[in-house]
C-alpha cells in the first residue's frame, strides 16, 4: 500500500494535527507580524515539535535520528500547511536535513545531523540567485586559497535565513562543478537581510564576500545530480505543506457557504457555487494522490525521483491558486478584510506557489521529462 | 507485502499472459470495436480474439473477481489487483467487452437471487449473451427517476409498455436490464422496478440512431405489450432505485478508468508525430506543447488518484459518491485529449473519410467523447453529486433533485 498511510502515520498525522489546532493556529503568525516579532516564528511552539520528534523524523538511526520517512512528515507539512505555522520545518527539517542527507559524508552526517536531530541547531538552503527560479545557472563560486576556499555570492529567497544556525548554500568548486558547502551562518562575510514578504514568514537575502570555507565543509558528495536531488525532495516538501493550505481554505469556503444566507437562503444552495466547489475538490483529489506519490518515491529510495516531482509541484501550484482565489471570491467583501484568515492562505499561497519553481516552471519539466 | 503466494500468482500471471495473447492484441485499443465483444449477434471476433477469449474464459479470467461458482476466477482483491497490473505491463487488451461485465454483473452479485445469478451471471463470463442498459427515456434523462415506462402486475407475469432512448448497441444486445415504473401512484424513486427483458421477446424492438461521430450505436428501443415472466425481477418490486443508482456506481467507476488496463498511445507521441520537435526536442508548437503537458499532468494524477481509490478500497473505504469524481474528472480529460489531438493533426485530424486520414478514426472519435460527459450521467450531475453527497452543500429544505 502506497497511497494509504500506516496506523502509525495515521497517528502520527491525527497529533500534528491537534497541536498545531491548538498550539500555533493562523492566529499566531498573525500575531506574530502585528508585534512585527524578530524572530518570526514561536520558539516555544518550535520547542516542542523538537520534543515530539518532528526534527528527526527523516534522519537514519545510526545518526540518531527515528528514519520514520518522508510519508510521515509529508503529513505533519500537512497539517502545519492548514495552520500556516512559521517554524523551521519545512527550511531545516524537510530542506536542509535533505541536502546532508544526500550529499553529506559519514562524517558531516554525524555532525550535523545528531544535532538537527535533536533540535540542537537549525539549518536552511540557499538556492536561488535571481528573483525567478533557475537552479541551473549558479554564479556563487568557491576560489581556492592557502587550501582553503573564498566563497562570493548573492542567494536570494533563501527561507528562515536571518533565524537558521547554519545555511547550505549551492556553489560552482574551484574546478566548475556545482557543489553544495555548509556554513555557519555567524561567518565573517556573511550578511543576512530579513525580506518582509507576502506570507509574513521568514526569509533572507544572503550575501557571501569572501567568506571562508575550509574543505570538511564543502557536502563530500555534492554535484549536479545530488543538489537535484535536495532540490525535488525539497519541492515535495513545499508541495505537500501548500496541498495542505489549500485543502483548508477549501474547507473554508465550503463551510462559510453552508453558514452565510442570502435572498433568504443559505448559498449552499446555489448551483453556481455548488458546482465551483465541486471541481475544486475534484482539483484537490488529484492532487493529494500527487503528493502522496512523490513522498512514497522518496521514502522508496527511487533513482529518479523528478518526473514525480515535478507533477506534484505543478499540480498543487495550479490547484493553490484555484483554491485560494476562490476562498476570497467566495467569502465576498469579507474575504477581503484583514480580520478574515481567508486572506492569509491567498497570500502563503503565492509565496510557495514561487518557492523552487512555479507552475510553469514545473509544467516545463515535467514535458522535458516526458521526452516532448 | 509480497509473500510466496503472492510471487507465484503473479509469476504464473505474468507466465500465461505470455504464453496466450497474441502480439496484435497488445497494440492500443482506439475504439470499442477492437475489442471481442461475444453474444449471439456479435460479428463473431478475429482468430487472435477469439483465441485469447477461450484461453482467458478457461481460467475464468473474463472476471477474474467473481466466483467461480458463476464462471469467474474467484480471484481475491489483492490478486486481481496483481492480475490487473501484469494485463497492463503486458499491454495485453481484455479478451471481452460487455455491459453484463461492468454493470449488470456486479448489481446482480449484490442484489439477484441464486437462480439469476447462476443463470445470467455464467453466461455473461462465458461471453454467450451481451446486455445493454434500459435506463434513459425522452422524459427521463438527468431526471431518470421520472421514468415512464409500465411494467403491470399480470400474475404470472409483468405487462410492459413504453421507450427507452439512447440504448447503447441495443440491435446488438441479446438482453436488456430494464428500469421501469410498477406502481404509478407511488413518489417518483418509489415505484420503480428492476426488470430482466430477453430482447427476442415478441413486441421489442430498436431503431438505430445515428450519432455526430457518424455511426449508430445507439438505439430506441420499443416495448409493447411485452410479457416478461415474474422471475426475470430482480430484487423486490418498486425497491428498483436503489439497485439502480448501485450500478450507476459500477458505471461511473467504469466510465471512469477504473480497472482499465489497457494501453493508449500517449499523447504527446501523437504530437510528436504529427509535427515533431524544434532544436531542443521540445515538441514545435509551444503554446499546444503546454496545453498537452496540462492534460498529461491531470491524466497521470488521476491515474495515480484510480491506484489510491484501489488501496482505499482494499483498505476498508468504498468509493461511494466518488464514482461522481472519477466519472466526471475522466471524461473531461479524455475530451481535451482529443481537442490535442485534432489541433496537432490540422488537416489530417479533420480528414472524415479515406485511407489517408485512416477513415476519420481521429475526427470521428473525437466527436464520439463528447459524448463521454453525457452518457452515464452528465458531468453537471456529476458535480451536483459531488457537492451534495460528498461536500453536503445544499440548503436545508432544498429538494434532492438528482440523477441516482
Ligand atoms: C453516447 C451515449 C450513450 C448512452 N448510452 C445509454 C445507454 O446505453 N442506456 C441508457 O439508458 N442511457 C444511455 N445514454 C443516455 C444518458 O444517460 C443521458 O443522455 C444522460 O443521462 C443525460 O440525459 P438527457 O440526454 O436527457 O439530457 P438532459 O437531462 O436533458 O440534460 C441536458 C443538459 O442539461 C443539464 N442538466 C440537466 N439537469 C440538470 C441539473 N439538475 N443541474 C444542472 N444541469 C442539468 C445536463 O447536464 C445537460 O447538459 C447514453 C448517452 C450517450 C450520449
Amino acid at each position: 500500500m502506497a497511497y494509504v498511510l500506516n496506523e502509525e502515520q495515521s497517528m502520527l498525522k491525527d497529533s500534528a494535527k491537534e497541536f498545531l489546532k491548538n498550539n500555533a493556529p493562523v492566529a499566531q503568525l498573525r500575531q506574530l507580524r502585528d508585534d512585527n516579532d524578530s524572530k518570526g516564528y514561536n520558539e516555544s511552539t518550535w520547542q516542542q515539535m523538537v520534543e515530539m520528534g518532528w526534527t528527526a523524523l527523516t534522519i537514519p538511526e545510526e545518526y540518531e535520528g527515528m528514519n520514520f520517512g518522508y510519508l510521515g512528515l509529508g503529513q505533519i507539512l500537512e497539517e502545519s500547511g492548514r495552520t500556516l505555522t512559521s517554524s523551521p520545518l519545512l527550511s531545516s527539517v524537510a530542506m536542509a536535513t535533505a541536502a546532508i542527507n544526500i550529499a553529506g559524508s559519514d562524517a558531516q552526517k554525524k555532525d550535523y545531523l545528531k544535532r538537527l536531530s535533536h533540535g540542537e541547531i537549525t539549518a536552511t538552503l540557499a538556492i536561488d540567485e535571481t528573483a525567478r527560479h533557475n537552479p541551473n545557472v549558479i554564479k556563487s563560486s568557491l576560489q581556492s586559497q592557502n587550501g582553503s576556499f573564498l566563497l562570493n555570492g548573492t542567494k536570494v529567497f533563501v527561507p528562515d535565513a536571518n533565524i537558521s544556525d547554519f545555511i547550505i548554500v549551492s556553489c560552482i568548486d574551484a574546478s566548475g562543478n556545482d557543489s553544495m558547502v555548509i556554513l555557519d551562518s555567524k561567518s565573517d562575510g556573511i550578511t543576512i537581510t530579513r525580506e518582509h514578504l507576502m506570507d509574513y514568514r521568514n526569509y533572507g537575502t544572503v550575501e557571501l564576500n569572501n567568506v571562508k570555507v575550509s574543505s570538511d565543509q564543502i557536502l563530500a558528495n555534492a554535484n549536479k545530480h545530488t543538489i537535484e536531488r535536495t532540490l525535488d525532495v525539497a519541492r515535495v516538501a513545499v508541495a505537500a505543506e501548500l496541498y495542505g493550505s489549500s485543502v483548508e481554505a477549501f474547507e473554508r469556503s465550503v463551510a462559510y457557504l453552508k453558514e452565510r444566507k442570502q435572498f433568504g437562503v443559505e448559498l449552499a444552495t446555489f448551483q453556481g457555487l455548488q458546482h465551483r466547489c465541486a471541481i475544486m475538490f475534484c482539483e484537490l483529489e488529484l492532487a493529494q494522490s500527487a503528493v502522496l506519490n512523490a513522498l512514497n518515491a522518496i521514502d522508496r529510495g527511487d533513482e529518479d525521483i523528478r518526473l514525480a516531482a515535478s507533477t506534484a509541484k505543478a499540480k498543487v501550484c495550479k490547484v493553490a491558486q484555484l483554491v485560494s482565489n476562490e476562498g476570497v471570491q467566495l467569502f465576498g467583501g469579507i474575504g477581503m478584510t484583514d480580520d478574515e484568515e481567508i486572506g492569509f492562505f491567498l497570500k502563503r499561497a503565492r509565496v510557495g506557489m514561487a518557492m523552487l519553481g512555479d507552475y510553469n516552471f514545473h509544467l516545463d519539466r515535467f514535458a522535458v521529462l516526458n521526452g516532448y | 507485502m509480497a509473500t510466496t503466494d503472492t510471487v507465484t500468482f503473479k509469476s504464473e500471471v505474468r507466465d500465461f499472459i505470455e504464453a496466450n495473447c497474441p502480439e496484435a492484441l497488445r497494440k492500443p485499443v482506439k475504439k470499442f470495436e477492437d475489442y471481442f465483444w461475444g453474444g449471439k449477434k456479435s460479428a463473431g471476433g478475429t482468430d487472435e480474439q477469439i483465441k485469447w477469449f477461450n484461453a482467458m474464459k478457461e481460467r475464468g479470467w473474463t472476471v477474474p473477481h467473481w466466483p467461480k461458482e458463476y464462471g469467474g476466477g474467484g480471484l481475491s482483491a489483492e490478486e486481481n489487483k496483481i492480475f490487473l497490473n501484469e494485463m497492463a505491463k503486458a499491454g495485453a487488451r481484455k479478451p471481452l467487452f460487455s455491459f453484463g461485465i461492468s454493470m449488470l454483473g456486479p448489481a446482480l452479485l449484490k442484489f439477484g437471487n441464486e437462480a439469476q445469478k447462476k443463470e445470467h451471471l455464467t453466461k455473461i463470463a462465458n461471453g454467450e449473451i451481451w446486455w445493454c442498459q434500459g435506463y434513459s427515456e425522452p422524459g427521463a434523462g438527468s431526471d431518470l427517476a421520472a421514468l415512464q415506462t409500465r411494467a403491470e402486475d399480470k400474475g404470472d407475469h409483468y405487462l410492459v409498455n413504453g421507450q427507452k432512448v439512447w440504448t447503447s448497441y441495443a440491435d446488438k444486445a441479446d438482453w436488456i436490464f430494464c428500469l421501469v415504473r410498477t406502481d404509478p401512484n407511488a413518489p417518483k424513486h418509489s415505484g420503480i422496478s428492476f426488470l430482466l427483458i430477453d430482447m427476442e421477446s415478441e413486441g421489442v424492438s430498436t431503431r438505430p440512431i445515428k450519432l455526430i461521430s457518424g455511426k449508430s450505436p445507439f438505439c430506441e428501443t420499443f416495448f409493447d405489450n411485452v410479457k416478461v415472466p415474474k422471475e426475470n425481477l430482480v430484487g423486490q418490486e418498486n425497491m428498483g432505485w436503489s439497485i439502480a443508482t448501485f450500478l450507476l456506481t459500477h458505471e461511473r467507476s467504469m466510465i471512469g478508468g477504473i480497472g482499465d488496463t489497457d494501453v493508449k498511445q500517449a499523447l504527446h507521441d501523437f504530437a510528436l508525430g504529427q509535427m515533431g520537435s524544434d532544436d531542443n526536442g521540445k515538441l514545435a508548437d509551444p503554446l499546444l506543447r503546454k496545453e498537452i503537458a496540462e492534460i498529461e499532468l491531470d491524466a497521470r494524477t488521476l491515474d495515480m488518484t484510480i491506484q489510491r481509490s484501489l488501496e482505499e478500497a482494499k483498505s476498508g473505504k468504498p468509493i461511494g459518491a466518488r464514482s461522481s469524481f472519477f466519472k466526471y474528472a475522466y471524461t473531461e480529460i479524455n475530451k481535451r485529449r482529443y481537442e490535442a489531438m485534432v489541433a496537432a493533426a490540422g488537416v489530417n485530424g479533420l480528414g472524415w473519410e479515406g485511407e489517408k486520414y485512416n477513415d476519420g478514426a481521429v475526427a470521428k472519435q473525437f466527436c464520439r467523447t463528447k459524448g463521454n460527459s453525457i452518457e452515464g450521467g452528465t458531468s453537471e450531475v456529476q458535480l451536483n453529486i459531488i457537492a451534495k453527497r460528498i461536500l453536503h452543500l445544499r440548503g436545508k429544505k432544498q429538494e434532492n433533485g438528482i440523477r441516482t
